[in-house]
């Protein structure tokens, strides 16, 4: 007797199960990992009512396509997602689904998560969570080093995706404030190695524009068309890295670290993207232009704070549908 | 003992305790970082998620939505070095590796660029007492120390899309073991058939900074008998 489940007819271009990721473990080797964008994250848990830190799945450019196999459960995606709900007891009649608010899928029903838009990471989430095996209490899935849920894989195609509980139709729920900030612009702070960049390289680095690279995932986003030189050598003694570093390879191409960044790195690092704009960065897609700005590390904890209220203000504004 | 503490994010202090890289500096480093290990065990301790030892920093890693800057600031400046100590049991382990030229992909190079014939390079390497600096990259790969100076190599200029898993690459002083496969671009000189990571186990890497290790010469017979039992 299998439990509660949907079973994959797509996996997508890269769906894993995320949630805010590994602690105390990097001086393994093993990295952070976790959700890309932490606001889409929280935000679809308080949707469903769940634990903050409840283990969702995440997807990016095009999400997977999931028929509910058994069981009867609430649901929610966040993000620039395009998706499709088609239920059984409408025939199978295609209809287009809403981000930021919760549906209730009955057995048989298939939601087809299309793509995120212009946007990259989207979320999907269900009410108590999916049934997964946590590795050390963590339920991130870290593709590269083969460990968290899935066997440490990816969703593939044809698997089960289990969930802890049924809910019924009842206290559907909507999201009814959000900001719309478009810009492309990437808030850093220095680097701990901007010195070995000229004042020119610097300046440049802070007021020309990147392109995001093909070269972009969980790992790190490559960027390209502005190529930042050292002063004299482009490697130092490797030292601990986390989220949002800059670092500066012997090409030239900067490198913004993401969840899953190695541990330790040994390339120059000439700024840090702050915390509240990893997400900007992360759902800019291929091609896309972006350039960054100096600030100072007030002004990044202050944006910080400023995150969790606009998150509160957010999550007030959930109605009842 | 702390050089110099610098804020790189809201999130994180990078501690520097010098300049180069020897073994007296990484102690330090150790020694600091098994001090706040200790501390960080107590739960939610300054809100800490990550403390990585490297050569000669340490990368301290909080939550920045706890109000704790302040106190780990406190923390970091009161560390009292009389109490950081070294580790009482160093540990000594020793790692079988086979040269065969099936796995020393790069040993001809090595020999070329250092004037050194291949046995001698084995032999040197084989008398290295190696000291383990740190764990990272990926999953419990080591960086070990020092190989004689007439042995130091830079790196392969293309680095390899894949490094076998168990190969052991030089460059300069150093000595790594690629637990995994894995792209890289350091001078595979030997492989070894054990494991070095674990996932399921509470310590889940075979190495510690400041483990000693040996090298034990296999023959390739031994290597693939042992490659068996680590299946």
């Amino acid at each position: 007797m299998s439990n509660y489940h949907f079973k994959v007819e797509r996996p997508g271009i890269h769906t894993t199960f995320q949630d805010f990721g590994y602690e105390y473990l990097q001086h393994f080797g093993i990295t952070t990992g976790g959700v890309v964008d932490n606001n889409l994250f929280q935000t679809a848990n308080k949707l469903l009512g769940n634990e903050k830190n409840e283990t969702i799945i995440e997807f990016a450019y095009q999400g997977p396509r999931l028929r509910l196999d058994k069981g009867n459960v609430q649901i929610v995606i966040t993000g620039e997602v395009h998706f499709i709900i088609s239920k059984k007891s409408e025939n199978f009649s295609k209809n287009i689904g809403e981000t930021y608010r919760t549906y209730q899928l009955n057995e048989g029903d298939i939601i087809d998560i299309l793509a995120t838009k212009t946007s990259v990471y989207g979320y999907f989430g269900v009410i108590g969570g999916f049934k997964i095996n946590k590795y050390n209490r963590c339920g991130s899935t870290l593709v590269g080093s083969g460990i968290g849920p899935n066997n440490g894989k990816r969703i593939q195609e044809n698997q089960l995706i289990e969930f802890n509980m049924e809910s019924k139709k009842n206290k559907l729920k909507q999201l009814s404030y959000l900001s719309n900030n478009k810009d492309n612009i990437i808030r850093a702070i220095e680097g701990p190695q901007i010195n070995f960049f000229s004042k020119e390289t610097i300046n440049n680095f802070f007021n020309k524009t990147f392109k995001i690279s093909k070269s972009a995932d969980r790992m790190g986003v490559r960027l390209e068309g502005n190529k930042i030189v050292s002063k004299n050598t482009s490697n130092i003694p490797s030292e601990g890295i986390i989220k949002g570093s800059v670092q500066i390879p012997g090409d030239g191409n900067p490198i913004v670290l993401m969840v899953d960044h190695p541990t330790i790195g040994g390339y120059p690092k000439i700024a840090t993207v702050i915390l509240n704009d990893i997400a900007k960065l992360s759902h800019q897609s291929f091609g896309k232009e972006i350039c960054f700005e100096k600030v100072s590390i007030e002004t990044a904890e202050n944006l910080y704070n400023a995150n969790k209220k606009y998150l509160d203000k957010m999550f007030q504004s959930i109605k009842l549908l | 003992m702390i050089k110099n503490v610098n804020q790189i994010s809201e999130q994180a202090f990078l501690l520097d305790f010098g300049n180069e890289i020897t073994k007296e500096i990484n102690q330090n480093v150790l020694n600091t970082f098994y001090y706040i290990s200790k501390n960080m065990q107590k739960d939610n301790f300054l809100g800490l998620k990550n403390c990585v030892p490297s050569y000669n920093k340490l990368l301290i890693h909080f939550d920045p939505s706890k109000k704790n800057k302040e106190d780990l600031i406190n923390f970091i400046n009161n560390i009292e070095f009389s109490q950081v100590r070294s580790k009482k049991n160093v540990e000594e382990l020793e790692i079988p590796v086979c040269y065969d030229e099936e796995f020393a992909l790069d040993i001809q190079n090595v020999s070329k660029k250092t004037k050194i014939d291949e046995d001698a390079i084995i032999k040197s390497h084989l008398s290295t007492k190696f000291f383990v600096y740190m764990i990272g990259f990926m999953p419990g790969l080591p960086f070990m120390g020092d190989l004689e100076s007439n042995l130091n190599v830079l790196r392969l200029n293309t680095p390899r899309l894949r490094v076998p898993f168990g190969s052991v690459g030089i460059v300069e002083k150093f000595c790594v073991i690629y637990p995994n496969e894995s792209p890289g671009g350091w001078n595979i000189i030997g492989r070894t058939p054990i494991k070095l990571f674990f996932k399921d186990k509470k310590k889940p890497t075979l190495l510690n900074p400041g483990s000693q290790i040996k090298i034990r010469l296999i023959s390739k017979k031994e290597f693939f008998e042992l490659q068996k039992i680590y299946e």
